[in-house]
């Protein structure tokens, strides 16, 4: 019951994230991304990871899609979209993704990768916060750098401009 | 179970690279990196499921995603003032204009 539910949901997962290429319209390929992060989240919370789900709805799902949505409004040129014939060439263009698809997968199915992790490492009984504050403590180092440095580059490009 | 999760993983990472190389839209790349990033966080997930070591899988899939956020905001930053310079998020048109 439980690996149908996750089937389905993966399925999904793709099926959005194909949605969010070919839809036409840049806002609701940006819900449509907003729903694959929904749908990740929740294979998240049935595989046992309910601590990076929810960091997974609430960034990827939510400030993520509201980063997309403030660009699309500052960016808005209607007349962009509404060249004829634009959308059947931007349709065209997605033509050979079958193929390729179908490539990789016989080049898959040929090649038949290794994925037995099991043998690689031994399962640890660490908990989440253990393994974040202790163990990998030079992440939260990394992760606080990353996040000035990137507020220091949006301060940088909204910076308004001297006149000279 | 585990080769469904990595043919899964491999349509996403397809999906991505292929949506990535075709999009002349600025703010389309930026989704098509966003996708790819879907099937690394998957794959961090499954790898520490199966491997018995959710919690270093964990921590790094929240790291993955604190780099992901700040990326993106940055990226739709540079995205905005292109616009306003060239007045398009065709590449090929800002290519075009800023040769």
């Amino acid at each position: 019951m439980n690996n149908t539910v996750l089937y389905i949901l993966l399925g999904l997962l793709v099926f959005s994230a194909l949605l969010s290429a070919l839809i036409k319209n840049t806002m609701k390929a940006v819900i449509a991304l907003a729903a694959a992060s929904v749908i990740l989240t929740v294979i998240m919370f049935l595989m046992g990871a309910p601590l990076a789900a929810v960091f997974e709805l609430s960034v990827a799902a939510g400030l993520i899609t509201a980063i997309f949505a403030s660009t699309i409004s500052l960016t808005d040129n209607p007349e962009a979209d509404q060249e004829p014939g634009k959308n059947k060439k931007r349709m065209s263009r997605y033509i050979y993704l079958p193929i390729i698809i179908v490539i990789v997968a016989g080049i898959i199915f040929i090649m038949k990768p290794g994925l037995d992790f099991t043998s690689v490492t031994s399962a640890t009984k660490d908990t989440v916060q253990n393994t974040i504050w202790h163990v990998r403590n030079l992440d939260i180092a990394g992760q606080i750098l990353v996040i000035l440095a990137g507020v220091f580059g949006v301060v940088i490009l909204f910076k308004e401009r001297s006149k000279n | 179970m585990l080769t469904v999760i990595f043919l899964i993983v491999v349509l996403l990472y397809i999906i991505g690279f292929y949506y990535l190389i075709t999009t002349r839209n600025l703010i389309r790349i930026l989704i098509a990196l966003e996708v790819l990033t879907k099937g690394i966080t998957l794959t961090l997930i499954y790898v520490g499921k199966v491997t018995g070591q959710m919690a270093t899988a964990q921590s790094m899939a929240i790291t993955l995603i604190i780099i992901e956020v700040v990326v993106l905001a940055v990226a739709a930053g540079i995205i905005v003032n292109i616009f306003n310079h060239t007045d398009s998020l065709d590449v090929r048109e800002i290519f075009r204009k800023n040769k």
